[in-house]
């Protein structure tokens, strides 16, 4: 019979995510100092490991709001006790993916410069006041949520919520899509893509985080509940890897895309293998094996399943973002370029320890958020039903 | 006079939500307004001022003559280097401002030579994408970054096509006075602005010349009469990329 | 009630203790003694004839003068040789090391550590001038220009 969570775990757990949290600044610091040249990253490979960590956290901040939408714009009953901690684990996130991103700036001194001045055409520029607006208003729409007088207000707020995260997530998708130098970039179905994957990406950090939340309260979900929330991830990693299998397909089909592809689907070394085994075999479909297979589909399934999901991400954000650097641009199409600055050449980049870290510290960032929360404040899902509880049984 | 406990809970309560209300309302206005007033645009466009400063209806330009320029030379290159304080070195992490590229033609074999710097393009995406405008278009159609604004998030290195900036990753001392850059922001091709606003040209084309090679011109481009502009209409050249429709201030003869 | 009433004298002593403590250590660092670590301003006599407008109004204005005018110079090219960074660089460098920065006794230094006010110009700027003589000619600390905005 697992202990119940008590104050000694909720220390504990706040001091492992402190603990991140300073090692990732102090990793932060030490780049700040140094420069980049501590990092992996060139003059090639300006963006590395630390966005693949921030996006990651950004899009699914983004998705895991899904759960209170799902509850309080769409009226469905099981997903409204979820509504709270979908908006804390929105929060939580956001702040962590934003701190690595912003702490990866090559003078992180200058925020006050980014916040006071804004040029209309950039997507960055855009982001600084989508991603306020967004804390801003998820703290409402949480708000509306716990004070019983306003729950009637949460459907308004949650609408609200759900349109801000929809142009914010086509922001984080148009970064990329509007770098019109870029084969991999450049390219409409980035905006609905990233949509997708901020969807599946969401639900599986909720699911984690809840299958944690209720092991710890020594409490079980209800079958029917996470059968259906198992079902939806599976419809959103399906979903996600039809848009992935478009773009894929759409640039084989130009001819003059046909390198680039070559490159992240056959030749270029780590690309291919996270692309096909990180984000295909282990982010894709075993995932969706575990949720489906009527044998193999069950509670702790889904929970490995969700994991699955969030390390595929990881794999096709590496291959996104750092392959779509790595290949080299093409500035004399029908040419051999050689040069001192890498023209025509591909790029090695591999991820230093100060990067891992930065990465590593906004997830502390975000647990610690998570934790707090779930401490402070009433963020457990209640369900009207009665759900077996403790003492009755180990579970399976 | 003397309410329930009922009507003076509600009272009080109906005064305090107003009062919220109204502070949540000023608040808001309070921190909107500054934010209104801070927005500034970005792109640089002189009010048309006859005054000192970057004139209008100058567009600077370059034009490299591919023919003349040898497998091999890097006088353009060094001379880059030593004007602008920029070490030279050809490390990944290293700063390029211009740099000198081998072609060979995948069909023809045939080969060329020719450098590659910031192509000061008249619709620049560096520009589009700088969130603090830092990235910016002179009037004179000089592309620059103002590193007093650069906050170093790289996306300016993502949008160009050509690869033409460098982020600086290390700690710098002993800048070139006219050349102030340092740790953290991104930087590239000036076109020797500081030459040119003393009626100079870019270090590059000087030592071009100096040389002997004239494989660089530089020069006015909406000035029907200068040197550019007459060969440019004499002889066949072309832009980087041109299908890009940036119109690049840097033309090249001899290749195609 | 009871609880407050017990741990008030404990709480007032702590009180004391730290407005004592806070008083004593901000007045031995206001003052700065002979063993003093605070690097107080020195200014080392400039080469040229006169600054480009009077010491009290560059005291008061010279980080406007440097913010506005380099938006000035940066966007729109417009180069005053009366705000120019490597024009006070020429004259003010420190004869023993040559730079504005270098030393906490040089000009821009002193003054910046002092007040507690982190000089970030230098991270890009040369704080040395380039090696040369004499001032040109019409440089304006040769001839000083009254009533500079």
């Amino acid at each position: 019979m697992r202990a119940r969570f008590g104050p000694a775990h909720y220390y504990g757990l706040l001091a492992l995510g402190g603990a991140l949290v300073l090692i990732g600044l102090g990793s932060a610091h030490f780049m700040e100092m140094h420069g980049h040249i501590v990092t992996g990253m060139n003059n090639q490979v300006v963006w590395g490991l630390p966005h693949v960590f921030a996006i990651f956290m950004i899009v699914a901040a983004s998705g895991v709001l899904n759960v209170a939408s799902i509850g309080s714009v769409f009226g469905q009953p099981i997903y409204k006790p979820r509504a709270p901690l979908s908006g804390l684990l929105c929060l939580a996130m956001l702040a962590g993916g934003l701190m690595v991103l912003m702490l990866d700036l090559g003078r992180p001194e200058r925020l006050i410069v980014a916040a006071t001045h804004y040029n209309p055409t950039s997507v960055f520029a855009w982001n600084v006041l989508l991603y306020s607006g967004m804390f801003a208003i998820v703290a409402l729409y949480l708000w509306t949520m716990f004070e019983r007088a306003l729950n009637k207000h949460a459907k308004s707020a949650g609408l609200l919520a759900l349109a801000w995260r929809f142009v914010l997530t086509t922001g984080t998708g148009s970064i990329f899509g509007f770098l019109v130098a870029r084969q991999a970039y450049a390219s409409a179905v980035l905006a609905p893509l990233f949509i997708v994957l901020s969807f599946a990406w969401g639900l599986a950090v909720f699911l984690v985080v809840q299958s944690a939340m209720y092991a710890w309260n020594a409490q079980v979900l209800d079958a029917a509940v996470q059968r259906r929330m198992a079902r939806l991830l599976g419809v959103f990693v399906v979903a996600a890897f039809y848009l992935v299998v478009v773009y894929h397909l759409t640039n084989l089909y130009f001819e003059r895309q046909a390198a680039f592809e070559a490159f992240i689907l056959r030749d270029g070394g780590i690309f291919p293998l996270l692309l096909w085994g990180g984000y295909g075999l282990v982010g894709t479909a075993l995932p969706l094996l575990l949720l489906f297979h009527p044998r193999l589909a069950g509670p702790r399934a889904t929970q490995a399943a969700a994991l699955l999901v969030v390390l595929g991400a990881f794999a096709w954000l590496y291959v996104f973002i750092i392959g779509g650097q790595a290949f080299p641009l093409e500035i004399f199409p029908g040419y051999i370029a050689s040069s001192s600055f890498g023209d025509g050449a591909v790029v090695h980049y591999a991820p230093r320890w100060p990067e891992w870290l930065l990465g590593l510290g906004g997830v502390g960032l975000a647990f610690v958020l998570t934790t707090v929360g779930v401490r402070v404040l009433d963020f457990m899902p209640q369900d009207d039903f009665t759900a077996p509880k403790a003492g009755a049984k180990a579970a399976s | 006079m003397k309410p329930t406990a009922d009507t003076g809970a509600k009272q009080g309560l109906s005064g305090r939500r107003a009062f919220l209300g109204l502070a949540a309302a000023g608040a808001g206005g309070l921190l909107l307004a500054p934010g209104v007033h801070l927005m500034e645009v970005a792109q640089a466009a002189a009010p048309g001022t006859a005054a000192p400063g970057a004139n209008p209806k100058v567009r600077w330009g370059l034009l490299i003559d591919t023919t003349k320029c040898a497998s091999g030379c890097t006088d353009c290159v060094q001379a880059c280097n030593t004007e602008n304080g920029l070490s030279g070195g050809t490390r990944p992490t290293d700063a390029q401002w211009i740099r000198k590229v081998e072609l060979k033609s995948i069909k023809t074999g045939r080969s060329a030579s020719l450098p590659v710097m910031c192509q000061h393009c008249a619709e620049p995406p560096c520009v589009d994408v700088c969130p603090t405008g830092a990235s910016f278009k002179r009037a004179d159609g000089i592309v620059l970054v103002d590193r007093h604004s650069c906050i170093g998030c790289r996306y300016c290195v993502m949008a160009c096509p050509y690869q033409a900036r460098s982020f600086v990753h290390e700690p710098l001392a002993d800048q070139k006075p006219e050349v102030p850059r340092g740790k953290g922001c991104v930087e590239g091709c000036t076109l020797c602005v500081h030459r040119i606003d003393k009626g100079g040209a870019p270090a590059c084309v000087e030592a071009c010349e100096r040389a002997g090679h004239h494989a660089m011109l530089f020069g006015d481009l909406n000035d029907p009469n200068s040197a550019i502009a007459k060969r440019v209409r004499e002889v066949a050249t072309m832009q980087l990329r041109a299908d890009l429709r940036l119109d690049p201030g840097v033309r090249y003869q001899g290749l195609t | 009630m009871k609880t407050l009433r017990r741990r008030d004298p404990a709480r007032r002593a702590l009180a004391w203790l730290l407005l004592v403590g806070a008083a004593c250590g901000g007045a031995a660092v206001a003052q700065p003694t002979a063993a003093s670590r605070v690097p107080v301003p020195v200014i080392e006599k400039a080469r040229g004839e006169a600054c480009v407008a009077e010491p009290a109004f560059m005291r008061l204005n010279h980080m406007d003068l440097l913010k506005h005018r380099r938006d000035e110079t940066v966007h729109r090219g417009v180069r005053d040789p009366r705000s120019s960074l490597k024009g006070c660089i020429e004259c003010h460098a420190s004869s023993a090391t040559g730079s504005v920065a270098a030393a906490p006794t040089d000009f821009c230094a002193s003054c910046h550590s002092y007040a507690a006010v982190k000089l970030d110009c230098f991270e890009c700027h040369a704080s040395k001038p380039k090696a040369s003589a004499a001032l040109p000619a019409g440089h304006p600390a040769v001839t000083r220009v009254a009533g500079t905005k």
